[in-house]
């Protein structure tokens, strides 16, 4: 097997936040805490979990938009989360980023054309001024927009014409891997639908890894190859999407699965409803993060951290009921 | 007899580009105790649909025409004080963002007995008790320290409980939730759906659910209505709709919407597109609203807004080329 495209060890990051009158105190947000994994040239790995969980901070630290608490990500076998600045210039070129809101992630005050030609300047990826105009029509005729609609600003365009650009505006780059947070959580469902079948084409075309970072599990089931499911800055369970949609092992994932309503009425499931909310991440629970939450909580689960490991083949968990011997 | 009966209702507003007509000419009823959902995307009207049933767009610029006839009595035709006495006591609302829709400055308590003491004449102890009956009614743990504490010591989820708390306090005839777990997490989503649907069943009130999401409608709607471009285009029993929607746009929403389980069966194909976008509201529409985006529109369809037409047992479709009676999907 050929060394994976991306490789994150044990990444962790916690935001301190200052209390008291002259913000002497510091407590931390445990944002991430300790996660690993993998991703291969041309795979999408999706990341899933509900808010708080970690996993955009995941994305953001591997856009290298802040600096990691502890841990490495490593890119094509070089490490980025300590790059020097013009060492990580050309390593950003090879990882770009879609945001979930097409509204604020555009400049409004640029014509589609310069949005489009600046990572093309930046990474000085054009040979001439007729290559770069070249490169950005090319790149409307890829995300399926107007040439014409070169000239015209963001506001002009519709949500999911606006996400276009957003793609066309991380194609631009000629990226490897592309961090998509939530990149269509914010669209219709009908536009919904052409974005996902967008980015699909893209991948198998450019063969781009994608990093898809998504709580809608229905739109991730249809587009990855792998899944990793968060809680509270862990990974409880990552496995190939057969795997996870098939046959989840850790509680959280079965209750996450089962809580998803299907459009298909009469369709009698009986879902695990959890009781409670998800635990502040400033203070997480001791132990098993999920312990405060699970039905099948024991004694072991409030005290010892489960680790993640390898249950069957490429599926890994980490709950100390999946470490039991079956019967 | 039917609890609301909505007859050709219009609501438009004056905007600079023109007459926004947001809703145009809508009917539809609802029984007592049934769930009516409406569905659709972002500005088909349905949100200015409920809006309007409780007379809450400001007109103007709003003006809203028809007739909502509730229990009998046209909404419209009422005075201001006359609607203040319907609305949280007959017909209440749960709106989507929970934050927003308490007040932040009030303790929860404050904000469930106040809808007690206005609508059912309660004093201030007994409209306290039974605020706190209300919350261990909608499952929150600990409700005399509860009703104590003000919006932001609670989550989301337990805000939305509130919500329906206040909402539920005076027994309405007719609950209007906008889309009530949208802002929800999925595992908090289905507390919630499992919440309304026991209090449902307990308190036994009418609701019309708003809501974009075809998995929530399945879950818990009887009868479905369809909306496009302030229209209505379809309109069957839940099982009916999904089974064999008979309006192309119908179709192109449930054929845009992976299903959980999908890769499983090897059913995984390609998303259903609908190309094209909403149609501009403040232009005048000639023909059929969803012709732009069809696949099957003709010059008839150009010219022609077609009618509702019945095309099954209790389902209704605008379109001139759905099939009647058997299959078309």
């Amino acid at each position: 097997m050929s060394a994976p495209l991306l490789q994150v060890n044990d990444l962790k990051k916690h935001f301190p936040i200052n209390k008291g009158l002259f913000g002497r105190q510091t407590e931390f947000v445990y944002a991430v805490d300790g996660v690993s994994f993998e991703i291969a040239r041309g795979e999408t790995l999706s990341l899933v979990g509900e808010s708080g969980c970690g996993k955009s901070t995941v994305g953001r630290a591997i856009l290298r938009l802040f600096d990691v608490t502890a841990g490495q990500v490593i890119l094509d076998g070089q490490r980025i989360d300590d790059a020097h600045p013009s060492t990580m210039r050309q390593m950003r070129r090879r990882v770009q980023v879609v945001f979930q809101d097409p509204f604020s992630s555009l400049n409004p005050r640029m014509r589609v054309r310069d949005i489009l030609a600046e990572p093309i300047r930046n990474f000085g990826l054009a040979k001439s001024a007729e290559d770069l105009e070249v490169r950005v029509t090319a790149l409307m005729d890829t995300v399926r927009l107007p040439r014409e609609a070169l000239n015209r600003r963001p506001h002009e365009f519709s949500g999911g014409q606006r996400q276009r650009i957003g793609i066309a505006r991380a194609l631009a780059a000629e990226p490897e891997l592309i961090v998509c947070d939530e990149a269509v959580s914010a669209l219709d469902v009908s536009v919904k639908a052409q974005i996902v079948n967008l980015l699909q084409d893209l991948q198998r075309e450019f063969g781009l890894a994608l990093l898809f970072i998504s709580h809608d599990l229905a739109i991730v089931e249809h587009m990855t190859h792998r899944v990793a499911v968060m809680y509270l800055g862990k990974i409880v369970e990552v496995a190939p999407r057969r795997e996870i949609f098939a046959a989840p092992r850790h509680p959280y994932t079965k209750a996450l699965l089962s809580a998803v309503p299907l459009p298909e009425p009469g369709a009698r499931r009986s879902p695990i409803i959890l009781r409670g909310d998800v635990p502040s991440p400033i203070n997480p629970p001791s132990g098993c993060r999920f312990h405060t939450r699970c039905p099948f909580a024991f004694d072991r689960c409030r005290t010892e951290e489960p680790a993640l490991r390898s249950a069957e083949g490429d599926q890994w968990v980490a709950c100390h009921l999946d470490a039991l011997p079956q019967d | 007899m039917a609890l609301l009966e909505v007859e050709n209702l219009q609501t438009h507003f004056r905007t600079p580009g023109g007459i926004n007509r947001a809703v145009d000419g809508v009917s539809f009823h609802v029984n007592e105790g049934e769930t009516l959902a409406i569905v659709g995307e972002s500005g088909c009207g349905k949100s200015v649909t409920s809006m309007s049933l409780m007379r809450l767009i400001p007109e103007p610029p709003g003006r809203i025409a028809g007739a909502i006839r509730f229990a009998g009595r046209d909404l419209l035709q009422l005075s201001d004080r006359e609607m203040r006495a319907i609305r949280g006591n007959d017909i209440s609302m749960i709106f989507q963002e929970p934050m927003t829709s308490l007040n932040p400055v009030l303790t929860v308590g404050r904000q469930i007995r106040e809808t007690l003491m206005i609508h059912q004449g309660l004093d201030k102890a007994a409209a306290e008790a039974h605020a706190i009956e209300m919350l261990t009614l909608v499952g929150i743990p600990e409700p005399k320290r509860r009703v104590r504490e003000y919006p932001h010591q609670l989550s989301g989820g337990m805000r939305q409980r509130v919500m329906i708390a206040i909402a539920l306090a005076c027994n309405p005839k007719l609950l209007i939730a906008d889309e009530p777990t949208t802002a929800l997490d999925v595992t908090i989503q289905a507390q919630i759906l499992k919440l309304m649907l026991d209090l449902k069943r307990r308190v036994g009130a009418a609701i019309i659910l708003i809501t974009h999401d075809l998995g929530v409608v399945a879950e818990i709607a009887e009868r479905v209505m369809v909306m496009y471009a302030g229209r209505k285009v379809e309109e069957a029993p839940v099982a009916e709709l999904f089974r064999s929607p008979r309006h192309p746009y119908t179709q192109g929403l449930l054929g845009a919407v992976p299903k959980l389980g999908s890769s499983l069966t090897g059913t995984a194909t390609r998303l259903a597109e609908i190309p094209g976008q909403v149609p501009d509201l403040r232009k005048p529409i000639i023909g059929c609203v969803f012709a732009g985006r069809c696949a099957l529109a003709t010059d008839l369809c150009r010219q022609y807004a077609p009618g509702l037409e019945e095309k099954g047992p209790r389902h209704i479709a605008a379109c001139h080329y759905a099939a009647k009676g058997a299959v078309a999907a």
